[in-house]
């Protein structure tokens, strides 16, 4: 078996003012695999997600990326590893045109003018919205916004994707876009998410967390023909 | 992710919490401005003013050091008074010669200088008493009650219910940037990028804060519209400050105005 993508063991976090938000949380992912990430809201599904790529630091427990540990000395290569997406494009755009947001990773990494061209155009063409490059993110919509986002962490050209709700808020058309991106996408991908209809399509595992706990873990098509569990957690079938 | 730090309020069953906030801010206020009308140079009533902030700071049951701590925002204050031992005329105390350059302090611009540093501290300390007992919205009636114009306070209310958005945003804004600053897995690249380009990426993070304000601003009045605004702020009335408490406050700036009274004959001998 190749190396894990993502390698979660006995993971806890509590935040400063003591509230636990994840405990004892497991999870591996192999290369290339999709597992969608479920539970109600407060269950912890962001709180993980930001551990993939060291926002937030591990207490206890053990997390590697790539065979590499998340630790203050591998910050960097993690970063560039793990692609994470919030689930509020406003969050993620921070500069003023589309082009500055997908370029900073790749200058970022000290990549030279024309790498980083060629990787953002890469990016852009990748989600289709090479010709949106000179505008200003500001303007944009939501489906657009989401699309762009996503941009720049592939611009970074990472091995894992972590995606905050990348569906919400989308109409069916974009919605429709996104999931037929995703799907396209090689790379190991950890999405968060309310939308079930769109798990079953997309991913194969999925993954229920609620109160800071991975509470159930298998194929999809297992996981959402339980009504109990699903109901236990917040959730419904789709 | 939230920002909890900025709220100085700490919640406490203390004396000093129960106490009506217009009789505590009035109190501050009545305490500060005896603070800076002691005259430079008093040290008996500082060291008196002194003791009647670190009693109150040990009745609110909050520990000293977090006082100390929030006082040290005094320091810049007091480094504008740093000229004065060389700018107040008096009895020169020493010279300080930078090449055609001379500058002799006096003893008096010391005793200003030192004074002015013990008197900010003081009144740093009553603030930081202020409002770490006393419940934001409760000073904001306060003020109400005190007969500030009720536009300014409401300016000042939502200005602090915003606030912890916007740093909120802020917070939101830089945790993007950190989750995409990686380093390449290329051999030889420095990561970073130059200090000219991470300047242009901080202006546009300021730049799409400063929008994000203005159109979050727009959203909210019309909100408010929404609910029926028309450009009156009305609040619902306040209750009665207890009689007890009014006795307090009373016999409070009878104190502090003894302790200016005595500043006052110390210094005329």
């Amino acid at each position: 078996m190749s190396q894990p993508s993502v390698e979660i063991v006995d993971l806890h976090y509590a935040y400063p003012d003591g509230h636990s938000a994840l405990s004892a949380v497991h999870l591996h992912l192999h290369p290339g695999e999709k597992v969608a990430l479920v539970g109600p809201n407060g269950a912890g599904k962001s709180t993980l997600l930001l551990h993939l790529n060291g926002i937030l630091s591990h207490q206890t427990g053990e997390l590697r990326i790539c065979g590499l540990d998340v630790n203050a000395k591998n910050l960097g290569r993690v970063r560039a590893l793990v692609g994470l997406v919030f689930q509020s494009p406003d969050d993620q755009l921070f500069s003023p045109t589309v082009f500055d947001d997908v370029a900073f990773g790749p200058i970022y990494q000290g990549l030279k003018p024309a790498q980083v061209d060629e990787r953002v155009h890469a990016a852009l063409s990748q989600v289709h919205m090479e010709e949106y490059a000179r505008r200003v993110s500001h303007h944009l919509s939501v489906g657009e916004k989401k699309r762009i986002a996503l941009a720049t962490v592939l611009a970074m050209q990472p091995e894992v994707l972590a995606l905050d709700e990348p569906s919400a808020g989308l109409d069916p058309r974009a919605r429709r876009t996104l999931i037929h991106l995703l799907s396209e996408m090689p790379q190991t991908m950890l999405v968060a998410t309310h939308d079930l209809p769109m798990v079953r399509e997309l991913f194969t595992r999925t993954v229920v967390m609620d109160q800071g706990r991975v509470v159930a873990d298998g194929p999809t098509a297992q996981i959402l023909r339980d009504a109990a569990l699903l109901e236990a957690h917040g959730l419904e079938m789709p | 992710m939230h920002v909890h730090f900025l709220d100085p309020y700490q919640d406490r069953p203390s004396l000093l919490h129960r106490l009506d906030a217009r009789v505590k801010l009035l109190a501050a206020l009545a305490f500060i401005l005896t603070t800076s009308l002691t005259p430079p140079g008093i040290w008996a009533v500082y060291l008196l003013l002194l003791a009647g902030v670190v009693a109150a700071e040990l009745l609110s049951d909050i520990p000293l050091g977090y006082y100390q701590k929030r006082a040290l925002l005094a320091l810049p204050f007091i480094l504008a008074a740093l000229p004065l031992p060389f700018t107040v005329s008096g009895t020169p105390l020493w010279t300080v010669s930078l090449g055609a350059w001379s500058l002799t302090a006096s003893q008096e611009g010391v005793v200003r200088l030192l004074s002015i540093a013990f008197k900010s501290w003081i009144s740093l300390q009553a603030a930081v008493v202020l409002v770490s007992t006393t419940a934001f919205p409760d000073l904001l009636m306060a003020l109400r009650a005190l007969r500030l114009p009720r536009l300014l306070v409401a300016i000042i209310g939502l200005m602090w219910r915003y606030l912890f958005v916007m740093v909120d945003e802020a917070l939101r804004l830089m945790r993007a940037r950190t989750a995409r600053s990686g380093e390449s897995a290329q051999a030889g690249l420095r990561p970073g990028g130059s200090v000219l380009w991470r300047a242009r990426v901080a202006g546009g993070m300021a730049g799409s804060l400063f929008l994000r304000s203005i159109e979050r601003s727009d959203r909210i009045y019309m909100a408010m519209l929404a609910r029926g605004y028309d450009g009156e702020v009305r609040s619902s009335s306040t209750p009665r400050v207890p009689g007890r408490e009014w006795l307090i406050l009373t016999l409070f700036l009878f104190l502090l105005g003894a302790l200016l009274a005595l500043s006052l004959l110390l210094r005329a001998s």
